[in-house]
């Protein structure tokens, strides 16, 4: 017996292909195969369905209800103002945490980045407690301020801030961490404070990573539901954002609700598309 | 070491980085290029790193113009940004996200001075440098020797007291070094303070610098002169950078016992005790049959063991007593068929010999 496997089938494209590139077969083993055809399936169906049952007719006018509009407004603005937010602390943070060096600052690192592991409806309560009327700030906040901050549009920025900040510090802070710093020996050679070589070399040198942390930033703020709704509530037009009013209308406007939820698949569709450079080439992820 | 006195760089001291030390005192005159020529890993970027305050000292101090940059056991310290210095990286470290202009104005800026005034610094060098045409254009877009005049540029807008320079064309191609070397040297012959010149390319250290300073292992093994130091070499190192054949023996006035063993006669009068010998390779000649009695007093046997073509010459590399680098045409080569393993005689005269003491480094 000169061979152990009775020949197979080669074509002219595999041939071709395996001459180009090398390597042997690629057919994919069964036990493999049906696995991940379910995973596919298990994955894409939803999204499929999504699509087959949105009233593409009326999506205009589905759209168009004053709930929905509301919601949509409220959620864009909301999700900007919290990466606004996140950008004019988390990257200070970012620094902090990439070029200093104190006790604890591994510690630290880990509070941070808890929120993204947290079930994010902890993170509500955990905000309620701390910021909630009878909280141990929110107290002082009601008492010298007159500030109640539960249940008001300002709760959802700061919802929304604390379940997405972290999505952009740790971005930003592997930028850092990985950036030449030759580059800022160079700016304090010439002249440049510490500030100075922040603001007009280090910020300038991440700015892709800066791009891409604010967008997944944005992205997960406008999709937060579960801190938003424990600490801000579902008041239309005042802290009913997109998720929220999609969890509603789902009972009784079903129409409203897919349609707001393409607008939210759209949204994910052109955050992946922004950040392809980064993750579906292969590249390294954050 | 301070006889440059208080208006130039002094350094008197010693650095510490991971395991190596550096420890070295230097100094240099206003108006001078002090060559700084040593192996990798002799400490030259751990020296400009000190002076340029992007590394403290760990003993001793740095000074300018008589004024402390950094002094260990007072625990003064100016910050690199406070200093009056220019920096030529080695990989030029223009920043990419600015133009040329705006990274020859980044010194006057970062200094104080308004958009418009450091603009206008910006293309007075520029100008200066002839780089006008180049001003709008990104780091990116710009050639290897074009990259090394802006980074200079950008050096010198800032005005700085001091100038300091990291193997400033060792990322040339050999085409443009030579055009970026000779207009280097008209910009620093311009230039009124002191400069610290790193390299490890002995042609660029005897073309630009007027003192030269070896060092090895985070020592200053020899300095002086550039042309003294290339006729008089203190260490193998540097005898192999300017392509000597250097040999280390004992001297009674009259001959030098070689410790690679052989002896030399050398000329009349000569130094006495531990002295070093340089003779240049093209100095000894090779014959493939023992030479008649003949005015060069020295003659030895030795088998070639490689040959290596150099640009219009072929390098011997000959095994004997001593052993010697020799260079001679290639026709030589042909005519006494020489090939590795061929046996053949040295010679060479007493008064091609450099002989002079060992251990002292060569008054400057």
């Amino acid at each position: 017996m000169v061979t152990r496997a009775a020949p197979s089938r080669l074509t002219a494209r595999e041939r071709a292909r395996r001459a180009a590139r090398g390597g042997a077969s690629r057919s994919v083993p069964a036990p493999l195969l049906a696995p991940a055809l379910i995973a596919v399936i298990f994955l894409i169906l939803p999204l499929a369905g999504l699509l087959i049952r949105a009233p593409w007719a009326r999506l205009g006018a589905a759209l168009g209800g004053s709930d929905a509009t509301q919601a949509l407004v409220l959620s864009v603005w909301t999700a900007s103002a919290s990466t606004a937010i996140a950008l004019v602390i988390g990257v200070p943070l970012a620094w902090v945490l990439a070029r200093s060096s104190f006790p604890g600052q591994r510690l630290l690192r880990a509070l941070v980045t808890l929120p993204l592991v947290l079930p994010p409806v902890v993170g509500g309560v955990a905000l309620l407690l701390a910021f909630g009327r009878t909280g141990f700030a929110g107290r002082y906040l009601d008492s010298w301020f007159g500030l109640t901050i539960p249940f008001t549009p300002l709760a959802v920025v700061m919802a929304e801030t604390f379940v997405a900040m972290p999505f952009l510090v740790i971005t930003v802070e592997g930028a850092l961490r990985s950036a030449d710093q030759g580059f800022e020996e160079a700016a304090a050679t010439l002249g440049a404070k510490r500030m100075t070589v922040f603001r007009r070399v280090t910020v300038p040198m991440v700015a892709p990573s800066l791009g891409a942390g604010a967008v997944l930033c944005w992205a997960r703020a406008l999709g937060e539901f579960g801190a938003t709704i424990t600490f801000a509530g579902s008041f239309p037009g005042q802290t009913e954002t997109m998720p929220v009013a999609v969890y509603y209308a789902l009972e009784n406007d079903p129409d409203a609700a897919i349609a707001l939820s393409l607008v939210l698949l759209l949204v994910s569709v052109l955050v992946l598309v922004s950040l392809r450079d980064r993750w579906l080439r292969g590249g390294s992820p954050l | 070491m301070t006889q440059a006195g208080s208006a130039g760089l002094v350094v008197e001291a010693e650095v510490k980085r991971g395991g190596f030390t550096l420890a070295v005192g230097l100094a240099a005159a206003p108006g001078q290029v002090l060559g700084v020529l040593g192996p990798n890993g002799a400490g030259k970027s751990t020296l400009l790193s000190a002076v340029a305050g992007l590394t403290p000292v760990s003993a001793g101090r740095v000074t300018l113009a008589g004024q402390v940059l950094d002094d260990a056991e007072q625990g003064t310290f100016v910050e690199a940004s406070g200093r009056p210095i220019g920096f030529v990286f080695q990989d030029y470290r223009l920043f990419p996200h600015l133009t040329v202009a705006e990274n020859v104005a980044f010194a006057p800026r970062a200094r104080g001075l308004g958009k418009r005034a450091a603009r206008s610094a910006a293309s007075y060098w520029l100008d200066r440098l002839r780089l006008a045409d180049l001003a709008e254009r990104k780091p990116s877009q710009l050639s290897g020797g074009q990259a090394q005049k802006v980074a200079l540029a950008r050096a010198l807008a800032g005005q700085p007291a001091l100038l300091l320079l990291d193997e400033p064309l060792s990322a040339l191609d050999a085409g443009t070094r030579l055009d970026v070397q000779t207009e280097l040297r008209r910009h620093l012959a311009d230039f009124s303070g002191p400069c610290l010149l790193v390299t490890h390319d002995p042609l660029e250290a005897l073309v630009l610098a007027d003192q030269l300073i070896v060092l090895e292992g985070g020592r200053i093994v020899q300095q002086g002169p550039p042309a003294l130091i290339a006729r008089q070499p203190a260490t193998g190192y540097v005898a192999r950078l300017v392509g000597l054949n250097l040999y280390t023996g004992k001297s009674d006035g009259s001959a030098v016992a070689l410790t690679a063993g052989g002896t030399f006669v050398i000329p009349d009068q000569g130094q006495k005790g531990d002295v070093l010998v340089a003779v240049r390779p093209s100095a000894i000649v090779v014959s493939v049959q023992r030479p008649q009695p003949s005015s060069a007093r020295n003659t030895w046997h030795a088998k070639v063991t490689g040959l290596t073509l150099l640009a219009d010459r072929v390098r011997l590399d000959l095994d004997g007593q001593p052993p010697a680098l020799v260079d001679i045409t290639p026709a030589a080569v042909a005519e006494l068929a020489l090939a590795p393993g061929s046996q053949v005689w040295l010679t060479v005269k007493a008064t091609e010999l450099e002989v002079y003491a060992h251990g002292a480094a060569p008054a400057g």
